[in-house]
């Protein structure tokens, strides 16, 4: 079987014990699924640019923020239709990546860390100082017909999770077709060795825009997905754990790998939710365990099975 | 016909010169060697050729096109390619892989006929057993080849090579003289070198620079017999011996 046909069969493979675990978990978990994979999708953005281009943004949680807020407004204070504001949503959220990309890849590596981390703290600040209008920390609630899409009625669990399990599918299924492309390939060039690759005749700044934008705009879908979903819009999500959440996420799953995102989700959620039940000092055992990984499973827990008989996974 | 052009090229480092007003000529088809003593401006030169360090001023021109302001990935895409002194590979990819990023930017081939022609650039290069290496496990030797063989995949009009047998094993060597012979009448190719033996058996034209500006150029034999260049190599005013 070709690499390619394996490739295909376990992205396929994925979405379907998606569907396979919905209909057997206990209804507790099942209910998490959505939650689960909306924020994938947030971290597979951030895995465009971390993890197949090699640039480490600790600002991401205003792109997330972006698409949440954009979609927000758009419904609440614009009274836009939803499909319409989701839209405005990812417009908005693409021209907040281009200014940012545009003066953050001025800078590199550690520079390049500051600055983003400064836009987003930038903008979370934005949210608060405009608290009348954005309801700062409070944050507001979606109603119901603002949640409702395609005459979809999205408070409901089934519905909710079914959205979510498709805007997760095409998501992952379109990484994985980036990553293959001529394009991901580049990427990932420039990922290994930057100036090798300007110097094989790539436009490397071009290729760094293009996947700033590209990985933006999909933590801004995220972020929008997740006040769709979940109804409610606010400043939290703009604050720099939301930076660094999806940092963690993809070097546990396993930065540069399709997978990788949806396992460090699911790895942390669990994480979380079974040490907060064995002690209130949850973080403690959360921390350890990351050192451990760290120190064990550098390339993340994607990275590992990539090392280990999965050559092939993209 | 003049392939490669500068006039009055300079680079200046904080004050200290490494090359100024270099004017010079590359015709099309020619291998021509530079050479020089260590820190005689070599490698500053080649890089404001293909743009990888910027000039402080003068021109390149390419073609007859002046090319002074392009960018490097720019100049690339006009028909140069460059190979690194300290060499340079995608580590942690195939050595399939370094190749064909190669030959992707260079021509706009489904991805089919990328494979087909890294597999011909590999086997050209005896590189092809070790298509599916990650590059950074290939010995030094093997990684100098694959730098070569990244360059050759793009099919230059200009070809610059930045010492690219330091390092390398006597039998390898002799196949990379080979190699280079090989690629006369077709590729332009300008050669920094310090193995002198490698220099004579392969170049038509030799261009000698030190301190920064070239004191001598013609063919093997006449640089052989250029007093100057005696004088830079071994340090003496007295060109007798």
């Amino acid at each position: 079987m070709s690499d390619l046909r394996k490739s295909y069969l376990f992205h396929a493979g994925v979405v379907v014990l998606l569907i396979v675990l919905y209909f057997t978990l206990p209804a507790y978990h099942a209910g998490n699924l959505a939650r689960i994979l909306v924020l994938a999708v947030y971290a597979m953005g951030y895995n465009i640019l971390f993890g197949y281009t090699g640039l480490l943004s600790l600002g991401h949680a205003l792109f997330f923020a972006a698409g949440m807020y954009g979609f927000g407004m758009a419904v609440s204070h614009l009274g836009l239709p939803t499909g319409f504001a989701l839209v405005i949503s990812l417009g908005f959220t693409a021209l907040v990546a281009a200014v940012v990309g545009f003066l953050a890849l001025r800078t590199k590596e550690v520079a390049f860390m500051i600055v983003t981390l400064m836009f987003a703290q930038a903008g979370y600040l934005t949210i608060l100082y405009f608290g009348a209008t954005t309801r700062g920390d409070e944050g507001f609630v979606l109603t119901q017909v603002q949640r409702t899409l395609f005459g979809l009625d999205l408070t409901q669990e089934t519905t909710k999770f079914w959205a979510a399990l498709v805007l997760f599918a095409a998501s992952f299924l379109g990484t994985a077709a980036l990553v293959k492309s001529r394009l991901g390939r580049a990427l990932v060039a420039i990922r290994e060795n930057e100036e090798r690759a300007r110097m094989l005749g790539y436009d490397t700044w071009q290729l760094k825009f293009t996947a700033v934008i590209l990985s933006c705009c999909l933590s801004g879908v995220g972020g929008a997905a997740y006040a769709l979903l979940f109804g409610y819009v606010g400043a939290t999500f703009a604050t720099v754990q939301y930076s660094i959440l999806p940092l963690v996420w993809v070097l546990l799953g396993g930065a540069g790998t399709t997978i990788g995102p949806l396992i460090g989700v699911v790895f942390m959620f669990y994480l979380i939710e079974w040490s907060s039940n064995v002690t209130d000092a949850y973080m403690l055992i959360a921390g350890v365990v990351l050192v451990l990984l760290t120190l064990f499973a550098p390339e993340g827990l994607g990275g590992e099975l990539r090392k280990r008989g999965f050559k092939w996974l993209p | 016909m003049t392939l490669l052009e500068t006039r009055g090229l300079t680079k200046t480092f904080d004050g200290i010169k490494a090359n100024t007003n270099v004017d010079f000529k590359l015709e099309t088809g020619q291998i021509m060697a530079l050479i020089g003593p260590n820190g005689a401006g070599k490698s500053t030169f080649v890089g404001m050729l293909c743009g990888r360090i910027p000039a402080t001023s003068g021109q390149v021109f390419f073609n007859g096109k002046d090319i002074s302001a392009l960018p490097a990935h720019k100049r690339i895409a006009l028909g140069m390619a460059y190979t690194f002194q300290i060499t340079s590979v995608f580590g942690n990819l195939s050595v399939r892989e370094n190749v064909a990023l190669a030959v992707r930017r260079a021509g706009h081939l489904p991805e089919k006929q990328v494979q087909a022609k890294v597999d011909a650039v590999l086997e050209r290069i005896n590189l092809a057993e070790r298509s599916e290496q990650i590059a950074g496990d290939l010995s030094y030797g093997h990684q100098r080849v694959l730098e070569i063989a990244m360059g050759l995949a793009q099919d230059p009009q200009l070809f610059i090579l930045d010492e690219p047998t330091q390092g390398l094993a006597e039998a390898e060597i002799s196949e990379f003289v080979a190699l280079i012979k090989s690629l006369a009448g077709k590729t332009t190719i300008l050669l920094i070198e310090h193995n002198m033996d490698v220099v004579m058996r392969s170049a038509e034209q030799i261009t000698v620079l030190d301190a920064g500006g070239i004191i001598a150029s013609g063919t093997p034999d006449e640089i052989r017999e250029n007093a100057a260049v005696k004088s830079a190599y071994l340090g003496t005013n007295n060109a007798e011996g």
